[in-house]
């Protein structure tokens, strides 16, 4: 049962220290910002964060990185012109990052949502990204050995949700959001407006509402004082 | 401006005038994209291709970040922050676009639904190994994006570059010492001086621009074929 919400504290309740946490966007195309800005207050640590990027600006994942929480970045661009945050805590040797091809990070993650063990993907074969890793030739064709990325949290940014949970994106702001919502165990999805169940037309969501646990109402969030 | 490649099929010297122009390379590349193909831009150098694609071409656009149909960068009240390119650009859709999550859009690439992706390069081998995410450089932070998996899946690779870095060292190498991005796959290189096609028997010049086929020979240490010799 999907716990609708309009208070981010409340959504973001009980995140343990030292979780994985996923969380889409590609820049902030998609990104949580306002369940990324209650983790912060939430307080959890030495957490593992996967994002296609690694923070811009000064708010969203930058924040959270700014405010020491992160022990390890998963992603696949960190660098950008306005990284700065994350730049300067790798630099000073303050937080790990493992960088995986977009599409592997996309797939490992598929992979932990649909209990796949591992796949032989072609992409990095011959790169220092396949270094130390497993490869195998299938039918002349070498492929890297690629494991799964499961989160213990997913924070999604979609569209419009309904009290069931069901989710909907809109334009490239989908991005990551449907996948990492399978791979999570806790999977908490911020929406600019909650309708009633069965307004959603079912032929057009995209994540369906087992994936959901908890979504934010920030058309409730804004509203409250 | 359209250049147009010799009919006959013979490598040709564009003598008479100087290289290309960063717009002039891109109505290069874009002039070799077949009709109604499925095209992937790189960030960068190669958005600049889209210019130059005449709309009845046919080309559909694809976009990393979940998107076919891609239209052109937005502009004033047209800009909507979910609606962005690969370099978080804002765009425009066009008739006949469609969404889909990261999973599906890499799915497209790795699986070989891609016609062509133009891709920017540091080095290209002779062998058509491409090195363009990373410089090693110590203190560089190393960021990969969606290149390998582009490099990898798209059916034909073009690369964009200058032939020559700034200091005058060849950029098209007998062995990239960047550290690669994908081995093998670049199948045409287009550079301010000349085009290329390469294969697994090497490295044949297409057009020069503002210099000699023997010129070029002399400058690089890879070897070079003309259409002539095949």
């Amino acid at each position: 049962m999907t716990a609708v919400l309009g208070d981010p504290d409340e959504a973001l309740a009980g995140i343990a220290d030292g979780s994985t946490v996923l969380i889409s966007g590609f820049g902030m195309a998609g990104m949580p910002v306002r369940l990324i800005d209650a983790l912060i207050r939430q307080g959890a640590a030495d957490l593992t964060v996967v994002c296609n990027n690694a923070g811009n600006g000064d708010t969203g994942l930058a924040a959270l990185l700014a405010a020491g929480r992160v022990r390890k970045v998963i992603c696949s661009f960190p660098r950008q012109s306005d990284s700065w945050v994350f730049d300067g805590l790798y630099l000073a040797g303050k937080v790990e990052l493992e960088v995986v091809p977009q599409g592997t990070l996309a797939e490992r993650m598929r992979a932990a949502g649909a209990g796949i063990g591992a796949f032989y993907c072609p992409t990095g074969v011959g790169t220092p990204l396949a270094d130390g890793k497993e490869t195998r030739t299938i039918d002349g064709r070498d492929y890297v050995l690629e494991y799964p990325i499961k989160g213990d949290v997913a924070l999604i940014g979609a569209h419009i949700g309904d009290r069931m949970g069901n989710l909907v994106y809109r334009k490239t702001a989908r991005n990551f959001g449907p996948v990492m919502a399978t791979a999570a165990t806790l999977t908490i999805a911020q929406v600019r407006r909650v309708v009633e169940t069965g307004e959603l037309d079912p032929e057009a969501v995209v994540t369906p509402s087992i994936y959901v646990d908890r979504i934010l109402d920030l058309s409730e969030a804004e509203a409250a004082p | 401006m359209i250049i147009a490649p010799d009919p006959a099929g013979r490598t040709t010297e564009h003598l008479g005038r100087g290289p290309l122009s960063r717009d002039e390379l891109a109505a290069v590349v874009a002039r070799d994209i077949p009709r109604g193909s499925f095209v992937n831009l790189g960030i960068g150098q190669p958005t600049m291709v889209a210019d130059h694609l005449p709309a009845d071409a046919g080309v559909v656009l694809h976009t990393e970040n979940g998107m076919l149909g891609m239209g052109p960068a937005a502009d004033g009240d047209e800009i909507d922050h979910d609606l962005v390119n690969a370099g978080k650009i804002p765009v425009t859709e066009l008739p006949g676009a469609s969404y889909f999550h990261h999973a599906d859009s890499f799915a497209m690439m790795r699986g070989g639904h891609l016609d062509v992706c133009v891709l920017g390069a540091f080095q290209v081998s002779e062998r058509g190994d491409l090195a363009n995410w990373h410089t090693g450089a110590p203190g560089a932070i190393p960021a990969v994006g969606g290149a390998m998996d582009l490099a990898t899946g798209a059916k034909d690779v073009f690369v964009m570059m200058t032939l020559f870095s700034k200091d005058g060292t060849p950029k098209l190498v007998p062995e990239c010492t960047y550290p690669l991005t994908g081995l093998a796959c670049v199948s045409r290189l287009y550079t301010d001086l000349a085009v290329f096609r390469i294969t697994p028997d090497g490295v044949t010049v297409v057009e020069t621009y503002g210099t000699t086929v023997r010129e070029l020979a002399s400058r690089l240490d890879v070897a070079l074929r003309t259409l002539d010799d095949d």
